[in-house]
């Protein structure tokens, strides 16, 4: 079996820093790493090739530097990467990332499923995999939290939707987009790591492959943003404590009223 | 002038509520824009009085197009129909909800109809001099707001994060039409096969679609703890939340957990107990109307971030909270309730 994992590589929100005065985020020489809602979709291929055996490519867009999450995948046991890197695709969103994306998976000699992260960290979006899927023409389960069965020819996964599971049978090939239930990511082991620094990932660029220009980077892209603006955090902050008895009482008193003008209660 | 759609939600015998609220977003772009708002409804064995309801709710029109084969939610399918009709009907913009179902479907359209597309919006307007759609979003783990448009390509296409708009009060002296669209068997893709679906055993898991969410985390200790949640959840009919400490230690299943890794909610209330408030949780509350917190460290970070947080231990705080609750309760009835 192929699988293919696309990946990115996010700031680390554990690195990122909340200015104390207005409680926003400082990105400022944050430390780059696997988008974490990948690592679920990394392991996910990882288990189901140590169950049924399979090869795993792992694709990652970005910055020159995103070969290291590459690697990172490697290390946790997928077999090889490519990644695609060059100032044309700059500026994609998620209808032109999901096209070069598409573009490249379309271009390997085989593939049996293509497994996507939820959504990343930093666009929050969500949108790539469902959009990979419909310009592949390919089948696709999103939020999958769990794999049943897999066969030569069709996949049974288990949808997490609202209120409950939704069960899937899907013919291979197949594109999923996983939630966090569906495996538990291990770190990389020390073989892992060797074998990452040995392999080699080759770097497409725009001329790669018969990429259409007019689809790539921003060029390709339908939507812009406009406007960026870190919003202020105006909560109210009101503090009571409540470290006795008589503290309690007068907290709770407080609290209620404040829930009754709010009609909370 | 072309119109303005939405994308009404069903689960296969009712109209979600969702469905309402974009009907809200959408009635006030289609007035700026001064065109007509129409609702479709794929699927579902719905009554006209149903689908009326949505014209009581701000719809002009609605499009319904149904069959057995259209009730359970098959993305292949559900595309290939909005990609038709929007072919047929070319609207300005559509508006469906940042559910499951929309943000698996409507990633599908914007390839299919060749357009954009913005994730999750929690603002909408219109641009006065370019009568283009601007879509707001929070990003980065809602630290920042970025706003979006589609300049050239058509329709402009947005989800909504639930709970982000209130319906419209139902005016049942709106007129309206409804128009069913015939369906035709090339519409079924095929290819997928629904094989079931499994309710959660619990109800109070639908944290996205509550009004309320009291969460707890790892201050609470152990999994059984989670009753004191459970109670305050049921005196306030509020689902319930959890932090990822709380999930990983399998107090609580993983649909209820809040946070980056977890559900992005907009509840009007969101009650944190024994949770420290890290960068990932807030992630998931960002837009939540109102924060309460009881943490026993004075220090803790949801202390910062809480509209209104008590310092102390949430073992003697929440019970005495329920009884006076119940007190209050029993004066405001007179003492029959
Ligand atoms: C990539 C990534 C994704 C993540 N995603 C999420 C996510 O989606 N959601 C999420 O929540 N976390 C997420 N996390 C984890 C996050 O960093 C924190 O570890 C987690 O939120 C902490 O959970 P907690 O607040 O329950 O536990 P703690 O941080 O341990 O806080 C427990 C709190 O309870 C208080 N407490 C203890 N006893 C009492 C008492 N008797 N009464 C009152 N208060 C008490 C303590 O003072 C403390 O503040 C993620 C982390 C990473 C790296
Ligand atoms: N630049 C990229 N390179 C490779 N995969 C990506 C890229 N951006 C997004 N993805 C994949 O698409 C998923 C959803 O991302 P997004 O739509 O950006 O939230 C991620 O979890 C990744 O699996």
């Amino acid at each position: 079996m192929n699988i293919v994992i696309p990946i990115k590589q996010v700031p680390d929100s554990n690195k990122v820093k909340m200015d104390p005065e207005s409680g926003t985020m400082m990105r400022e020489g944050v430390e780059a790493v696997v988008n974490p809602l990948d690592l679920y979709s990394i392991q996910l291929g990882v288990d189901l090739k140590e169950k049924y055996g399979a090869s795993i490519t792992v694709i990652s867009m970005g910055p020159p530097k995103a070969a290291k999450a590459i690697r990172e995948a490697i290390s946790m046991g997928c077999d090889d990467g490519i990644l695609l890197s060059d100032k044309k695709f700059g500026g994609s969103d998620t209808w032109a990332t999901s096209y070069t994306i598409a573009e490249t998976i379309k271009s390997l000699p085989a593939y049996d499923l293509v497994i996507f992260g939820e959504r990343a960290t930093d666009g929050d979006t969500g949108q790539v995999g469902p959009c990979t899927a419909a310009w592949l023409d390919v089948p696709l389960a999103s939020y999958v939290a769990s794999v049943d069965a897999v066969t030569d020819d069709s996949i049974e996964v288990e949808r997490m939707v609202e209120g409950g599971y939704q069960k899937l049978r899907l013919p291979k090939p197949a594109v999923l987009t996983v939630v966090k239930e569906i495996a538990a990511p291990m770190l990389p082991t020390l073989s892992g790591k060797k074998r990452a620094r040995r392999t080699e990932i080759p770097t497409y660029t725009a001329e790669s492959l018969p990429f259409e220009d007019a689809n790539l980077g921003l060029k390709g892209s339908p939507t812009r943003v406009v406007k960026i603006r870190t919003p202020k955090v105006s909560r109210e902050g009101r503090v009571v404590h409540a470290t006795d008895g008589e503290g309690t009482e007068g907290a709770l008193d407080e609290l209620i009223a404040y829930l009754k003008e709010k009609e909370l209660v | 002038m072309s119109f303005v759609w939405t994308l009404a939600e069903q689960d296969g015998t009712s109209l979600k509520g969702v469905s309402f609220e974009l009907l809200a977003r959408g009635r006030t772009l289609a007035d700026k824009l001064e065109t007509k708002l129409a609702s479709v409804v794929i699927g579902g064995k719905l009554s006209e009085e149903q689908l009326q309801e949505l014209i009581h709710r701000g719809a002009d029109e609605v499009y319904y197009i149904k069959n057995d084969a259209l009730d359970d939610f098959v993305v292949e399918t559900y595309s290939r129909i909005l990609v038709k009709l929007i072919e047929q009907y070319d609207p300005h913009t559509i508006l469906a909800a940042a559910t499951t179902t929309g943000r698996t479907l409507m990633p599908h359209v914007s390839i299919g109809a060749d357009t954009g597309l913005t994730a999750d919006c929690t603002d909408l307007d219109i641009d006065p001099e370019t009568g283009q759609l601007l879509q707001t979003r929070p990003a980065i783990g809602g630290n920042i707001m970025a706003t979006i448009k589609t300049p050239y390509k058509r329709p402009q296409m947005a989800t909504v994060r639930p709970k982000s708009s209130r319906p419209l009060e139902a005016d049942t002296t709106r007129e309206g039409k409804i128009i069913e669209v015939p369906f035709e068997e090339s519409f079924v893709d095929g290819r997928v096969e629904v094989l079931g679906y499994r309710h959660n055993e619990d109800e109070d898991v639908d944290i996205q679609e509550a009004e309320m969410v009291i969460s707890g985390g790892r201050g609470l200790k152990k999994g059984d703890n989670f009753e004191i949640i459970r109670k305050l959840a049921t005196r306030f009919d509020a689902a319930i939340g959890a932090s990822r400490d709380a999930v990983d230690r399998g107090w609580i299943s993983y649909p209820h957990q809040v946070g980056l890794s977890g559900k992005t909610i907009s509840p009007k209330l969101y009650f944190a107990c024994g949770i420290s408030g890290s960068i990932q949780q807030l992630a998931g509350i960002k837009t939540a109307e109102t924060i309460v917190a009881v943490n026993n460290d004075p220090e803790a970070n949801i202390h910062k971030i809480a509209d209104f947080s008590i310092v102390g231990d949430l073992f003697e705080v929440l019970p005495r909270l329920i009884e006076k609750l119940d007190e209050n309760g029993k004066k405001a009835t007179g003492g029959k309730s």
